[in-house]
């Protein structure tokens, strides 16, 4: 039988505020143990909630990005549950009236077109803190300073079809956020947390499947595999004659194994209520004016401006407006090198396989967007080939020059464009190949075209690549008739 | 030494004496202690008393009214209750589960009496986070009423109301949840305000339901009352439930004549249950306002009848989260060599909470549970719009609203401790205002069987200045404020 899966996600991000949602204790990562979590966040008794206005404002940014409704009323309420890791027994988020209401993200398909995923809603709410099961001797620490810090879950509908298409989405998601600046997008510290729904149903049936929530999942990767795994794990439980129940399960991404954490019938009453202490939070339409008019350029309008203005192709565009630290690298390189397609190929090219293989993030790069594009500038005017522009990357790269005219001028690699100097390697090339000239004087004219590139590369070679490859090109043939 | 006749002063004359360095505040303090050494044993007001604290207090405040830099209440020796955090000294809420906590902040109403030069004497009993209205709910033993010593103070506030009718502090702080304030204040003979909500921050005052609790003072008399209102009255940014409004000069408009006033009378608060000696005592209290000019009219509450419900559901729903958080993994109590995390959680609340906070975490979790939210607290919430509209109804009408703070005097300790229900209804008069949000005040009106009697009186939200105005010319023309249990 043909399967279809389907899949919603739900997504935390983590807010980029500077201070918590509801105290101010400072969000930056990596503190010593316990060292961030004030008396709210500890939840001392008689301490009181105050909503910080940032967060607030970045939900909204969040809402107008993706073109949601906003609630210009909307409620924190308490969802009670005991845990030790919630200092409260509740964590304040909110229900019934979430900030941002109904939306849309729309992501790139193979064949081109665009695929509508809707967004259910987006809310605000508290982290909890950490549990840390190890190294206390049986016992369990307990580390508050995540207690607080703000997040927007982001609700999807069902609204995706395969792993593939849920990682596109959650890649535009990422870009979305890191764009509005509402986010570090750092996925390993836990700054964005994917909980993936899926089913599966029986290809042309309308209703759907029992579903199972994997949930925080923290790399691309991570979720394509788990999504993947899970959806073969239903087909295969379905095939075999049993049932998916509903649970919500847990998947290891250095293991690759998936396991059952908890089922619908384990699942708490979280006996949810208003928050008494906050008021309704109440957004003017001057607000929503004010941060309308302070919106960064989203993805979708960065990669149409690549593509009106800087003449790249749809898939360049895509790729390169994704992320925001690639595009902003893009853009510089660009602008410093002169020559937008050059630099969207080396971006994607050189640079991404380089970073790749060393396992590194372009913010991280050794070779910044400007000296990239002075390398681009060298291509461009013709003062390297793009071979050897390849090795002074190399060598910005292990940083044994800050830029790229630096190297060219202390390797002396710079392009042979002298006709009198290249004539003269072509002709003892040409000496010391008297075969392969007799070969190409008796060949007919179909057969030439391809014979003269052993020549090129004979000349390329005697010239330690610096020789101008257009011109080789040109004067092998004017010398070979 | 100062004679004893100093403990029947206002604390307007109090001012005065210490400004006129008649009496150090060292003194004054150091015989309110005496005065807790020979009665506190046996009424058992405090559960914690500070006298180092409250010397070293007192001498600084000496050394501030010398400077010429003195508030009016600078140097006057007060206590609080045990509900507001104070930094390095023990705040209990009345309960086993806090006997070993110690706040590192201070609440902001006890830190505007820091600032005020106040002296701290110490903390005082309460039932068991503000949940009751005998203050026989207290870990720390039940509290006598000093008139007559077999017999409830009141609560929550019950500790705070001994103290100031017996005379062991000047005046005092409350909380006013359904009644804390007023109905203790009724059954001591003193005068006790629940201010409008939002009027006073609730930052570090232990949250029992925070959609309803409220601090305010519990003291001699009105004058008394406003003077310490004007200390704890204000905007702070630590709490988004506190309104930001200017606080007027509570003293300032004590003296407004009240002819004219427009006097109403809930007919459904002289109805069946109200003890036909207190009524009386508020109805001569009433004959009295005409005298002064004021004009009365029957007006109706109609949804009065659903106010105890409509509480009973609020409060305990929005308790059960609220005390969530003692849990026995961060502070407070904890039970001994918990074997896992859920004997941990179980026997730390089983342990650490009495009876009466059980009851009332198990409804509320019960009104908020799945399947039946709708019939419980959504309704109760709806009942609760309600019951305000009537009030707001009312107040197009009429002035302020008086009836009855309580439906008897104080009763004997132990008497209704079975009966819950009978318990609850003991607060059918005082709780509306709490779901309304609206400011309400008991001031003494007279004595049944030797017990004191309090009239309630009731002002559209942030008229404190009216109540406390409509309070101390009833004062000026009557004495049952000045009434003085024997041997006291």
């Amino acid at each position: 039988m043909q399967w279809e899966a389907v899949i919603g996600l739900e997504i935390h991000v983590q807010l980029a505020t500077k201070t918590k949602i509801f105290s101010g204790a400072s969000t930056a990562f990596g503190a010593e143990a316990n060292t961030q979590a004030c008396a709210v966040d500890l939840g001392l008794p008689g301490t009181l909630p105050v909503v910080n206005d940032e967060a607030i404002n970045m939900a909204l940014k969040f809402g107008l990005g993706i073109d949601a409704e906003i609630n210009k009323i909307n409620v924190f309420e308490r969802k009670n549950y005991f845990y030790p890791d919630l200092p409260k027994g509740y964590q304040t988020t909110q229900l019934e009236k979430p900030i941002v209401g109904a939306g849309h993200v729309d992501i790139p398909q193979e064949d081109g077109t665009l695929h509508r995923v809707r967004i259910h809603h987006a809310h605000l709410e508290e982290d909890a803190g950490k549990s840390l099961h190890e190294d206390f001797h049986g016992m369990s620490g307990i580390d508050l300073n995540r207690a607080g810090t703000p997040l927007i879950e982001i609700v999807t509908e069902p609204d995706m079809r395969n792993a593939k298409q849920a990682v596109a989405f959650a890649r535009k998601l990422h870009a979305i956020v890191t764009t509005l600046g509402i986010c570090d997008g750092e996925m390993a510290q836990g700054s964005m947390r994917f909980d993936v729904n899926v089913s599966v149903r029986p290809m042309g049936q309308e209703e759907l499947g029992t579903r199972t929530e994997t949930k925080n999942l923290n790399s691309f990767k991570f979720m394509e595999r788990a999504i993947n795994k899970e959806i073969e794990r239903q087909i295969e439980l379905i095939e075999d004659g049993g049932t998916v129940i509903q649970e919500t399960r847990l998947y290891n991404g250095d293991t690759d194994v998936a396991r059952s954490m908890r089922s619908k019938e384990e699942a708490n009453d979280y006996r949810y209520f208003p928050c008494p202490d906050l008021l309704p939070v109440v957004i003017e339409d001057s607000r929503l004016e004010k941060l309308r008019a302070d919106m960064p350029e989203m993805p979708e309008a960065r990669k149409a401006r690549f593509i009106s203005d800087l003449g790249l192709g749809d898939y360049d565009a895509e790729v390169l407006s994704g992320e925001v630290t690639t595009a902003n690298y893009f853009e510089a390189s660009a602008k410093a090198g002169g020559d937008a397609k050059l630099a969207a190929n080396w971006v994607m090219g050189e640079l991404a396989k380089t970073l790749n293989q060393n396992d590194l993030e372009i913010k991280d790069s050794p070779v910044s967007a400007e000296v990239l594009g002075g390398l681009i500038a060298r291509i461009k005017d013709n003062t390297i080939s793009g071979k050897i522009a390849k090795q002074v990357f190399e060598a910005l790269w292990k940083g044994e020059g800050s830029t790229a005219d630096e190297i060219i001028e202390k390797k002396g690699l710079k392009q042979v464009t002298d006709t009198g100097a290249i004539e003269a390697i072509i002709d003892e090339v040409l000496a010391n190949n008297p075969a392969q000239v007799e070969q190409y004087k008796a060949a007919d004219e179909a057969k030439r075209g391809k014979m003269v590139g052993f020549f090129v590369g004979q000349t390329m070679k005697a010239s330690k690549g610096k020789a101008n490859p257009g011109m080789v090109n040109q004067l092998l043939k004017k010398k070979l008739g | 030494m100062p004679n004893t006749s100093v403990y029947e002063k206002s604390l307007a004359e109090l001012s005065r004496s210490l400004k006129a360095g008649e009496v150090s505040s060292v003194e004054l303090t150091q015989s309110y202690l005496d005065r807790i050494n020979t009665f506190d044993n046996d009424l058992n007001a405090f559960i914690t008393v500070c006298p180092d604290l409250a010397l070293e207090q007192a001498k600084a405040a000496d050394e501030r009214i010398v400077a010429g830099q003195a508030t009016p209440l600078t140097g006057i020796p007060l206590a609080h209750k045990d509900i507001f955090c104070t930094e390095g000294i023990k705040t209990s809420c009345g309960s086993k589960m806090l006997d070993n906590f110690i706040a590192p902040y201070e609440s902001t109403v006890t830190a505007n009496f820091k600032a005020a030069g106040t002296v701290n004497l110490g903390k005082l009993n309460m039932d068991e986070f503000a949940m009751g209205g005998s203050n026989e709910n207290s870990f720390y033993g039940p509290v006598k009423n000093p008139w007559n010593r077999d017999m409830i103070p009141g609560g929550s506030s019950g500790g705070s109301a001994t103290a100031v009718a017996a005379r062991l502090a000047a005046a005092a702080t409350g909380t006013d949840t359904g009644g804390s304030i007023r109905q203790p204040a009724s059954m001591c003979g003193i005068t006790g305000l629940k201010p409008t909500y939002g009027r006073v921050s609730r930052w570090g005052m232990i949250a029992f339901a925070s959609s309803l609790d409220q601090a305010g003072p519990m003291a001699r008399s009105a004058e008394d009352a406003a003077m310490m209102l004007n200390i704890m009255a204000g905007f702070d940014p630590k709490d988004s439930t506190c309104m930001d409004r200017a606080v007027p000069d509570y003293t300032a408009t004590l003296n407004e004549p009240l002819k004219g006033l427009r006097i109403g009378l809930p007919k459904e608060y002289f109805a069946e249950g109200l003890d036909s000696r207190v009524e009386q005592v508020v109805r001569d209290a009433i004959a009295e306002y005409k005298k002064l000019g004021a004009t009365v009219k029957e007006i109706s509450l109609p949804q009065t009848h659903h106010c105890v419900a409509a509480y009973y559901v609020i409060a305990p729903a929005e308790a059960s989260a609220n005390l969530s958080r003692f849990d026995g993994v961060r502070f407070g109590h904890r039970c001994e060599d918990p074997t896992d995390l859920e004997d941990l959680y179980k026997r730390s609340r089983g342990e650490g909470f009495g009876s009466e906070v059980k009851n009332r975490i198990m409804v509320g979790a019960y009104a908020l549970s799945a399947g039946y939210y709708d019939a419980y607290y959504a309704k109760a919430q709806k009942l609760r719009r309600m019951i305000r509209d009537d009030f707001l109804k009312a107040f197009e009408d009429v002035d302020v609203i008086m009836g009855p703070t309580a439906p008897t005097p104080a009763f004997p300790i132990g008497s209704k401790a079975d009966d819950p229900v009978a318990m609850y209804l003991g607060d059918i008069f005082t709780i509306s205002t709490n779901l309304a949000g609206l400011p309400g005040m008991s001031v003494p009106a007279g004595m049944v069987d030797g017990l004191p009697v309090g009239l309630q009186i009731i002002a559209p939200h942030f008229e404190e200045a009216r109540l406390l105005n409509v309070g101390h010319q009833f004062q000026l023309v009557t004495d049952w404020h000045q009434q003085k249990p024997e041997a006291i």
